[in-house]
């Protein structure tokens, strides 16, 4: 059975990604997954305010998800954020986390804003997967990249990078994962629908082994903004 | 001291070069991508110099206003999120944001861009709604030119949705019909520094503006809305001057949007 | 165990790349050891010495140092001197006693020695574990800049900006006839006249987007002839 966009079950969208897009900040990268487009900026470290949140021991990771008001493919997302975005966020800043080494920035922020122009599901992977090559453009020690998508399971079948139809027409099971991979770990997990044990198993690999795919492709976007300016 | 970097551009306008190395009544390199986002029904991003700026629209169907019963609703929003630039904050839209929109909106309302009666399904009930939102990718600059231009492009770009049978919108099918467009406002900002002026401002250069000066432009040439920025008043001559000049760049920057 | 290098010398790297496995290397700046292998611990360039592996990052912010020259900025005055920024996570002091030479009585108008928004050529004399900075003024060429212009570049390419024994600075000052200050942390102050000033950035701005390219300095010097059009003698070079 074929997909209702003609993909195969563990077939990506196309995908394009691209570090360095925006100018003002330390780091920044846009990542686009079908018709889902992700552009993060990373400023910092930098001070801290309010100083009451500052930790003398490390630095502080601080993420902003938001969905920009014309991005949705129904009606317009009322700007101003909410609860959705909040939690977003926050399950941003776990899935990051892990790799990032604040010990070197007391006291100090490294800010990650994340802007999805557009949207068709998918959106805090999207999100996740150019956060973490902002991260590293703008050159902050990490441990590793991050990669985030999502995993669906739809009539028995296992379907890698859900689309808005799979995920609110058709009802698909939508289980968004972050990877890590020299630690062989997953640092973002979420569903939303019904699953069983041995099939979320199945799940997490799926996602494991689609999620290496997207990090060959970070990495030769990162190296190909760095590669242009040592050659030449 | 900003009166010593402010003295240091001064010296440099009087031979003539901007801080990049621009004439003064030079505009950067603009370019205009329109459909740049899928999902609304209209979009454009606009690039000048290191500015980069999305307005998007999107249509429903609402209410009218009660003074305007038989008039579509137009609505346009600003934000000026931190990813862009790293002087601005989250939260709910400041004072710059707030004058962007507006001063956009009012080149669109007063311009009647929107032929706003058409727009009317059913008087007093029922309206096409029209809302744009302008966001910067990259904030570096001259928001109130690059905002307006955006949103022009994204207009000029926005069809309407389908219908399903009981009248309500279908997002996923658009149909071919393009918003009654009938007049196509561009805005112009000139700032006087000193006793110069100078279009399309670098963030430098706008932190020590004396005044500002934006006019929306129609293509048969007349001022439609004007906004003066700015702490210094200014003469009727002056007024005069950058109003000339507005019209002029305006032909300009006309030539960019189809 | 095999000791096996999995890049070559000079190659890009993103973190958490695998640089070598095996015992037989050595991480250096910039890496890291897991377990059997060794990580690359931010983007960068690595250079292989022998058996020691090492990053030189390509981007990254400025680390304050103890003895750098920096151009900072003042953004605070306070009872006892002044805060200025680093273009760091961390903002320094300037005390009193380090500001002048001149007896300041208690009270004085700080602003007629520095105002809001000036900027400084000042030396960093102490970092703490907290990254506290205190900076001076008292010393060789240390001052406050007057007029010209601020730019900013990456503070890893600060080198090559300067150049061996500043020979890419001094070049491009000749060239523009600007005066040229190199802060360590990636300010740069250029004075000239106008449109020599946006000669001296357009080319500061070139070496640094092309640091780590071969034959930067005669690059960037057929660069300065082609844009000035007077030959450019480089310090070292006889003509």
């Amino acid at each position: 059975m074929k997909r209702n966009d003609g993909r195969k079950n563990d077939q990506l969208r196309p995908i394009t990604a691209k570090v360095g897009v925006i100018k003002n900040a330390d780091g920044s990268a846009m990542f686009k997954l079908g018709g889902t487009t992700a552009y993060s900026a990373v400023y910092g470290p930098r001070d801290l305010y309010p100083r009451f949140k500052q930790d003398p021991e490390k630095g502080l990771l601080r993420c902003d998800y938001n969905m920009m008001p014309f991005s949705g493919h129904g009606e317009r997302v009322r700007p101003g954020g909410g609860r959705r975005s909040k939690e977003i966020s926050m399950v941003t800043q776990n899935a990051l986390l892990p790799v990032i080494n604040l010990k070197g920035y007391p006291n100090a922020v490294v800010d990650v804003f994340i802007e999805l122009t557009e949207t068709d599901a998918g959106t805090r992977c999207a999100g996740i997967t150019a956060a973490s090559m902002a991260l590293a453009d703008a050159g902050i020690e990490m441990k590793d990249l991050v990669i985030s998508l999502s995993v669906g399971m739809l009539d028995g079948q296992l379907l890698a990078d859900i689309n808005g139809k799979e995920d609110c027409e058709l009802g698909a099971t939508d289980i968004p994962i972050a990877y890590i991979p020299s630690m062989d770990k997953i640092s973002l997990l979420q569903i939303d629908g019904e699953i069983s044990r041995e099939e979320l198993k199945k799940a997490l690999e799926l996602g494991k082994k689609k999620c290496l795919e997207i990090y060959e492709i970070q990495k030769k976007a990162l190296k190909q903004k760095y590669a242009a300016k040592v050659k030449k | 001291m900003i009166s010593d970097q402010k003295e240091h551009i001064l010296q440099a306008l009087k031979k003539g070069i901007r801080y990049d190395g621009r004439k003064l009544l030079d505009y950067r390199d603009v370019k205009v991508e329109t459909g740049f986002v899928h999902g609304a029904e209209g979009s454009a991003k606009v690039t000048i110099g290191d500015t980069e700026i999305i307005a998007g629209v999107k249509i429903a169907i609402e209410k009218p206003y009660p003074d305007t019963p038989d008039k579509g609703n137009l609505m346009v929003n600003a934000e000026l999120r931190p990813m862009s630039n790293p002087e601005f904050e989250s939260g709910p839209p400041g004072e710059k944001a707030i004058e962007l929109a507006r001063v956009v909106d009012r080149g669109i309302r007063e311009s009647k861009a929107i032929d706003q009666e058409k727009l009317c399904i059913e008087k007093g009930e029922k309206v096409w709604s029209v809302m744009i939102d302008i966001v910067p990718l990259n904030a570096s600059g001259n928001l109130l030119d690059a905002g307006a231009l955006a949103s022009l492009a994204a207009l000029k770009n926005t069809v309407f949705p389908k219908l399903t049978e009981d009248g309500a919108i279908n997002y996923d099918e658009k149909t071919k019909d393009k918003l009654p467009l009938q007049k196509e406002p561009i805005e112009i900002t000139v700032l006087k520094i000193g006793d110069y002026f100078i279009v399309d401002p670098l963030p430098e250069e706008e932190e020590l503006l004396d005044a500002r000066l934006t006019a929306a432009i129609t293509a048969d040439n007349k001022i439609c809305a004007v906004q003066k920025g700015g702490s210094e008043p200014l003469s009727i001559e002056e007024i005069d001057t950058m109003v000339g000049i507005a019209q002029d760049k305006a032909k300009e920057l006309r030539k960019l949007i189809r | 165990m095999a000791e096996t290098l999995k890049i070559k010398n000079k190659e890009i790297v993103v973190p958490g790349e695998t640089l070598a496995e095996g015992m037989g290397f050595l991480p250096s700046r910039g890496t890291y050891r897991d377990e059997k292998t060794i990580k690359a611990q931010k983007m960068g360039m690595i250079s292989i010495d022998g058996k020691v592996i090492k990053l030189i990052p390509l981007t990254g912010a400025y680390v304050p140092k103890v003895g750098d020259k920096i151009i900072a900025k003042i953004i605070d005055i306070m009872m006892s001197g002044w805060r200025v920024d680093t273009r760091s996570a961390y903002s320094a002091v300037l005390g009193l006693k380090d500001a002048t030479s001149d007896y300041i009585a208690k009270g004085a108008d700080l602003t007629q020695y520095f105002g809001l928004g000036d900027y400084i050529l000042t030396q960093i004399t102490n970092v703490t574990s907290q990254r506290l900075i205190d900076v001076t003024m008292r010393g060789p060429g240390l001052r406050k800049l007057r007029g010209g212009r601020i730019i900013t570049i990456n503070s890893h390419k600060v080198p090559r900006v300067i150049g061996k024994e500043g020979s890419m600075v001094t070049m491009i000052k000749q060239a523009t006839e600007c005066n040229i200050l190199v802060g360590q942390n990636g300010r740069i102050w250029i004075n000239g006249e106008p449109d020599k000033e946006v000669l001296a950035e357009e080319t500061i701005k070139k070496i640094e987007e092309e640091a780590h390219t071969e034959g930067l300095t005669d690059n960037i010097k057929k660069f300065l002839e082609k844009k000035t059009g007077k030959k450019i003698a480089v310090k070292g070079e006889t003509q």
